[in-house]
């Protein structure tokens, strides 16, 4: 049993990459991330905590300084948001090429122009394709648990990817909540020491990241991706021992009050919990409504969603991203897709919304499931919808 | 499809766990000029030697600099900072 405490998210992710024991910190501060790597500043300075904290000019050297200490084989943590993740761009792709498992939080904000420090998940969204495992969580508890699992999953010999923790900017990284910090020696118990397969070592010397002629780069790029797609059971296999150790659940999509709707809400973050408040209403007015949460976005998870989805009708997407002159907002392309393939596919109808800080509230909620509803009965006449945009 | 081991089969991520192992690779084939040396004006002072690159450039018995062509790109380095003007880059196929 942990100890119970009310604590800024921010810092419960802070304390649970103490409790990992984290060997080395690269970061440049940026709202709403700030506060992660400030606490873990002090953490290393007051000898809480034994890592190297690397002081960088740029959220690039950021990034570079974590692939070298990942190199070297020590357990490497970084967290960012919004310009800061933008400009680690290329150096994303290099992390997970190199198969370093590095763990990093997003504080997701939205990205300039114009410029704006308020919540969106359009930051990441951009790094989609970066080869990371990438999720998203709802609550204080599930990021420190998740920021502590990220290091096993990330780790484990038949992964060897880096990890990114979603946690939506001040709606999630600056509430205090209620949570259950875990002891260094549960903790110990659950995370072993990052033993690396690789390692840079001038007693040993090693070439990586060579030249990748056209004669092999395919077949690294499908070594990596077959990594990235079998680290799905490794997550369900972390997240049950999780559980066992515990006792908190974590599925790669969460489903409330999904079984018999007609009507799905599918999104992912903190706002899950304004929409189960509108599932509530809405249930209790007869009407089958209930929602889908994606926890888990990289790899995307095909069969999961397609169970939780189940037979419902329709499924109202609430993206907080714009993916500009597409098809819709990314989770909605991809639910689409994935559904495609049934022989009798729901409506998924599409919405964009919370941009740069709006709220999404229970009205908004009910009015995207009305809007949805008549997308089953009168058809698609759009690919999606801005939400609560003043026309 | 060329021939080739499968993405099964190569070391994680490419690494490359040999050092130095680019020796027995034939990295010089898509050179364009060729370096080559008049004996008459070198006077051996390794001046070549110590820009080339790739140390692609190797003392021969009587201490001239000789180019290990399987190596060497072209790129013109000697024969640029040759002080004698000893080295002349010729046309390969020439």
């Amino acid at each position: 049993m942990g100890e119970r405490v009310g604590l800024e998210v921010s810092l419960a992710v802070s304390e649970a990459v103490k409790l990992a024991r984290a060997e080395a910190v690269a970061a440049y501060p940026i709202t709403p991330q700030t506060h992660i790597v400030e606490e873990l500043a002090q953490m290393v300075a007051d000898g809480d905590l034994d890592a190297e904290f690397v002081m960088v000019e740029s959220e690039h050297s950021a990034m570079s300084a974590c692939c070298g200490t990942s190199a070297v084989g020590a357990r490497t943590f970084t967290a960012t948001a919004s310009q800061g993740l933008a400009l680690m761009h290329e150096v994303l792709f290099i992390a997970s090429g190199l198969r370093l498992p590095i763990v990093m939080a997003v504080a997701n904000r939205a990205l300039s122009a114009p410029l704006s420090i308020w919540g969106d998940q359009s930051d990441v969204m951009a790094e989609r394709d970066c080869g990371w495992i990438q999720i998203f969580v709802e609550t204080g508890q599930e990021a420190f648990d998740q920021t502590v699992c990220a290091f096993r999953i990330a780790e484990d010999p038949r992964v060897l990817t880096p990890m990114i923790v979603n946690i939506d900017g001040f709606t999630l990284s600056h509430v205090v909540e209620p949570l259950e910090l875990e002891s260094q020696e549960a903790i110990d118990g659950f995370l072993p020491p990052f033993s690396a397969q690789v390692v840079l070592d001038p007693d040993r010397p090693v070439t990586i990241g060579p030249v990748g002629f056209p004669e092999l780069y395919t077949e690294i790029k499908k070594q990596q991706n077959e990594a990235l797609l079998a680290s799905h059971q490794v997550i369900v296999e972390v997240w049950k021992e999780w559980a066992d150790s515990f006792g908190r659940e974590y599925r790669p999509v969460e489903s409330y009050r999904a079984e018999d709707a007609e009507v799905l809400i599918n999104l992912a973050g903190a706002v899950a919990g304004t929409a189960r408040v509108a599932v509530d209403e809405m249930r209790e007015e007869g009407r089958k409504v209930g929602l889908v949460r994606t926890r888990l976005w990289r790899p995307y998870p095909f069969a999961d969603m397609r169970e939780a989805v189940g037979s419902a009708k329709a499924v109202a997407v609430v993206d907080r991203a714009l993916s500009f002159g597409g098809p819709g907002g990314p989770m909605a392309s991809e639910l689409r897709g994935a559904l495609y393939p049934l022989a009798s596919p729901p409506v998924v109808a599409g919405f964009v919304a919370g941009l740069g800080g709006r709220d999404i509230t229970v009205g908004d909620f009910r009015a995207m499931v009305d809007e949805t509803e008549k997308i089953v009965s009168e058809g698609y006449t759009h690919e999606y919808r801005m939400h609560g945009v003043r026309e | 499809m060329a021939d080739g081991p499968t993405w099964k089969e190569y070391p994680m991520a490419a690494t490359i766990s040999e050092p130095g192992s680019a020796t027995g690779q034939n990295t010089g084939d898509w050179r364009s000029e060729r370096p080559v040396r008049n004996p008459e004006k070198c006077d051996k002072c390794g001046i070549c030697w110590i820009y080339c690159p790739d140390a692609a450039l190797f003392m021969d018995e009587e201490g001239f600099y000789e180019v290990d062509l399987y190596h060497c790109k072209g790129c013109g380095i000697c024969a640029r900072e040759c002080g004698k003007d000893a080295i002349e880059m010729i046309e390969e196929g020439e």
